[in-house]
This record gives structure tokens, C-alpha cells and sequence, in this order.
């Protein structure tokens, strides 16, 4: 089992204490959210969707495609490998593909990706991945 | 999960497509006036010679005249539609009932594509939806006519018979990984293909290998892009400003050569046309051809005519004027390539 796979399976349990509790699931999502998307903005210009596709892409945020596409680069991309819509900037599906050569999960590239939850926008991704986002739940904890 | 059981009355695309025999599609412009019978003028220029025609949706981010109504003409005149749908513009609600519109003016053939983006148009400040992709989006149409349901669970009554369907684009980098891609697209719910204009055939050769290899091309059928050259002004903008269209130089080169004259460079367009039909012909795994006359529609009959090209179904109606395709100059059969059923959700 690889280490992306470890990870989840150790904080299971507290991700089921924390969905039981609903009110104190928001409450700390609140608190940590803005730590964990700083860190996230200044490390890999993350743009805080809430449903973190990072480090399947090779630590590459999606988001940053101008169409936000988060399976895979559309058409446009210029013969010199950059963005069709921002001329300067390298595609990010080419450098995800280039920089997850290095990371772990590199196969899950070919996984089809749901589309994106706007309601979860601003939200730690890390607490919603572990505990579920708590948005779903009524605050006296029923879903 | 309950399974909706397909309709069997299909549309004349569909039926050209399990024919086995090769099909051929082409675009018309979009309107860009508000007089149906423009519509209806190009229409006439292209019906005798393809199975289906493309309505393109706001192309190149430049606005036209909303596809669903140009599709709805067309199938008024009895000619199978196929509407583009783009995530440009449209969130999932609006695409969702988009399609539900489609259907009940009678299309059902959906190309399912991202779109392109506004900043190549008129209006490069409007505000981009991209809501969701051209993966999801052939997801939400094979989720509708599978299903049943509109993807928040709810029931549709009586469900949408759609024909989805995806561009493909091996032009553009990253090369080995857009057979990948085009997989994802499959197994997402694509029933056919049409590519980007194949002007590299050496490229698309390449392309067509990798996705032999993994077994697309018996999954879902492809149809090559094409497109007439109309001029050198046309040549260089595709090769210098349209991301994802690789035109070689020496075809510029063979337009420059071909001169001013209008006469002399239409007809040296279509000739290169032809020659890229007969050499995407030699490979295997090509289900048909897609012909994208850039608003020059006339172009579409004499194509036919010179590369020996009919519809699928039915006899075409060439006029009494233009020669017979000759036993020798008859286009060799190309391999049926099965369309498959709907495949288990």
C-alpha cells in the first residue's frame, strides 16, 4: 500500500467521530480552512475549491486552467505546450502531467473526476476529505 | 438502477453508423441573421451528400445564432442533426435542459465539447461559465437517456434518446497522452468521434495507431476531420492563430504557389483536401469522414464528388452532369467498425 493510500485509512476513525459531530466538524472546518488554503495558495497557487485534486496531478492546482477543467487539457493547448487563453502560461494538465512523474498516484490520471461542488468553495479540503463536508448537515447533527 | 430500454426507432446517423459502410458528416455555419431560410440555403448545398450535418455552438467565441434553432430547421427538412454543445457558456442546469430541449424538437445527436474561449472573440470580457467539462458533459447526456434522471436523481418522463458524441484532437501537446484522453471520453459515454482538421496526416497516422492500440476504434467509431483550404490568408490563421490546428508549411506553400486567382486556389484547396481523404483512407480505424467547410458550404458537394465520398444511407443524388465513380477509382471498403450498444452504467 502506498503512502497516499496509508494516510486515509489512519484517520479514519477520526474522521467518523467528526462526522458525528456535526456542529464541531463546521466549526473546526472553519478554523482550519483559512490556514490550510494559505498554505496551499502560497505553496501551489491553490485556488480553494475544497474538493483538493493536488495531489493527484502532481501538486499542480487544476483550478488554474482558465476553463477549469479538472479532467484532463482541452484543445487548445499551443504547440509550444502553453495555455490558448493566457499565451504566457505553460498548460497545467502539461505540467501536472510532467511533475506527477515524480509523485505517487500518477494512475489516477485516468480516473473520470465529478464535477465540482461549488458549495464546498473556501472549505479544507483536508477536514472534507477525512470527516465529509459538513455543509450537508442541519446544525442540531441531523443530515 | 433501472434501465430505460433503448429506443429502437434511431435516428438516420446512428443507423449510417451501424451500417458498416463509411460515413460522412459536414458542418454548416451558424447563422449569423435572423432569416431561417439562410439556414435552409445552406442546408440545400450539403444534404445530398452527408448522413448528418453540424450546427457549431458560438465557434471561436464569436456569437451566432443559437445551434438548437439552426438544428431544428434542419430536422424540419428531414435532414439528422447534430448539435454541438458547448460548457462556455451553460452550467449544468442550462446544458441539462438544453438537452431535454433538443429532444423534444426532435435531435438527438449531441457533440459534447468544452468550447472554446471567448478571449479569440468579439466579446473577450464576458464572464466564462465552465461549470463543468466535455467528460461530465457526455456523462450528464448518457446519464439522461440511460437512467432516466437528471443527475440530481429526479425522474424524466419519458427520458431523452440522446446520441452523444466527442471531438477528438491529436494535434495538440501533450501527443501521448490525448489517446488517454480520448479513452476517458469513451468511457464516459461517447458513442462516436470527430476529429480535429487532419491537415498532418503523418501525425494523425500516429494518433490512429495509439488508439488502435487501445482498442477505441472498435469501441466507438471515428470520423476524420476535414476541411478545404480557401486561401493563403486562411492557411497562415489556421497554422498561426488557431491553438490546436497544425497546418504542415508546405501546404501553405502549395496555396502560396496556387496564386491569387479565385478560380485557381479554391479549386487547388479542395485538391488538398482530397489528397488528405485518400491518404486518412489507408488508415485503419477510420469510420468516416467529418467535412468543415469554414462557411463555404459549396465545397462540400465537389469534395464528395472528387473523392468518391457518399452518405451511408440512402442513393446519392449527384447530378446527371458529374461522373460516375468508375469500378478503378472506387474507394476501397473500409473495415465496419460496430457501434456499440449502451454499455452497463
Amino acid at each position: 500500500m502506498e503512502i497516499h493510500e496509508q494516510v486515509p485509512e489512519m484517520v479514519k476513525p477520526l474522521g467518523r467521530v467528526l462526522h458525528r459531530h456535526a456542529k464541531l466538524n463546521l466549526q473546526l472546518n472553519r478554523a482550519l480552512a483559512p490556514f490550510e488554503n494559505s498554505a496551499k495558495v502560497l505553496m501551489f497557487s491553490c485556488n480553494m475549491c475544497g474538493q483538493c485534486l493536488l495531489h493527484e496531478n502532481g501538486y499542480t492546482c487544476p483550478m488554474n486552467c482558465p476553463k477549469q477543467l479538472r479532467n484532463g487539457p482541452c484543445g487548445g493547448v499551443r504547440m509550444n505546450g502553453h495555455c490558448e487563453v493566457k499565451p504566457e502560461m505553460e498548460c497545467v494538465w502539461l505540467k501536472a502531467e510532467r511533475r506527477s512523474r515524480i509523485f505517487p498516484g500518477r494512475y489516477l490520471f485516468l480516473r473520470i473526476h465529478p464535477p465540482l461542488d461549488w458549495r464546498k468553495k473556501g472549505s479544507s479540503a483536508i477536514l472534507n476529505a477525512v470527516a465529509g463536508w459538513p455543509g450537508d448537515v442541519k446544525a442540531n447533527g441531523k443530515e | 438502477m433501472t434501465m430505460i430500454p433503448a429506443n429502437p426507432v434511431r435516428g438516420r446517423f446512428e443507423r449510417a453508423l451501424r451500417s458498416g459502410r463509411p460515413v460522412v458528416t459536414c458542418e454548416i455555419g451558424s447563422p449569423d441573421g435572423s432569416d431561417p431560410a439562410d439556414v435552409r440555403k445552406r442546408a440545400k448545398l450539403v444534404r445530398d451528400y452527408v448522413d448528418a450535418v453540424n450546427v457549431p455552438d458560438n465557434t471561436g467565441g464569436v456569437v451566432h445564432a443559437a445551434p438548437i434553432a439552426a438544428c431544428a430547421i434542419l430536422a424540419q427538412e428531414g435532414i439528422d442533426p447534430i448539435l454541438h454543445m458547448t460548457c462556455r457558456d451553460r452550467n449544468r442546469m442550462a446544458l441539462q435542459s438544453d438537452m431535454l430541449a433538443a429532444s423534444l424538437l426532435g435531435i438527438r445527436n449531441i457533440l459534447c465539447l468544452t468550447g472554446d474561449h471567448m478571449i479569440h472573440g468579439d466579446q473577450p470580457e464576458t464572464k466564462p461559465v465552465y461549470d463543468v467539462d466535455s467528460v461530465i458533459l457526455l456523462e450528464i447526456a448518457s446519464h439522461l437517456t440511460r437512467q432516466g434522471k437528471y443527475i440530481s436523481g429526479r425522474e424524466i418522463d419519458p427520458p431523452p434518446d440522446l446520441f452523444p458524441g466527442c471531438a477528438a484532437e491529436p494535434f495538440a501537446p501533450p501527443y501521448e497522452w490525448r489517446p488517454l484522453r480520448l479513452r476517458k471520453k469513451v468511457e464516459a459515454g461517447a458513442r462516436f468521434v470527430q476529429t480535429q482538421i487532419v491537415f498532418n496526416v503523418e501525425r494523425f497516422r500516429e494518433y490512429m495507431g495509439r488508439v488502435h492500440d487501445l482498442g477505441l476504434d472498435k469501441q466507438v467509431p471515428i470520423l476524420a476531420g476535414v476541411a478545404p483550404i480557401r486561401s493563403v490568408k486562411a492557411a497562415t490563421f489556421m497554422r498561426d492563430e488557431v491553438p490546436g490546428m497544425e497546418v504542415p508549411d508546405a501546404l501553405v506553400r502549395r496555396m502560396q504557389a496556387a496564386g491569387d486567382d479565385k478560380k485557381k486556389r479554391e479549386a487547388e484547396g479542395i485538391a488538398i483536401c482530397v489528397e488528405i481523404i485518400e491518404e486518412i483512407r489507408k488508415i485503419p480505424g477510420v469510420a468516416g469522414f467529418h467535412i468543415m467547410p469554414i462557411n463555404w458550404e459549396s465545397a462540400v458537394g465537389k469534395i464528395s464528388k472528387e473523392a468518391h465520398l457518399q452518405p451511408a444511407i440512402g442513393a446519392p443524388k449527384l447530378p446527371p452532369d458529374a461522373p460516375k465513380p468508375t469500378a478503378a477509382a472506387a474507394p476501397a471498403a473500409m473495415p465496419p467498425v460496430p457501434v456499440p450498444l449502451a454499455p452497463k452504467v
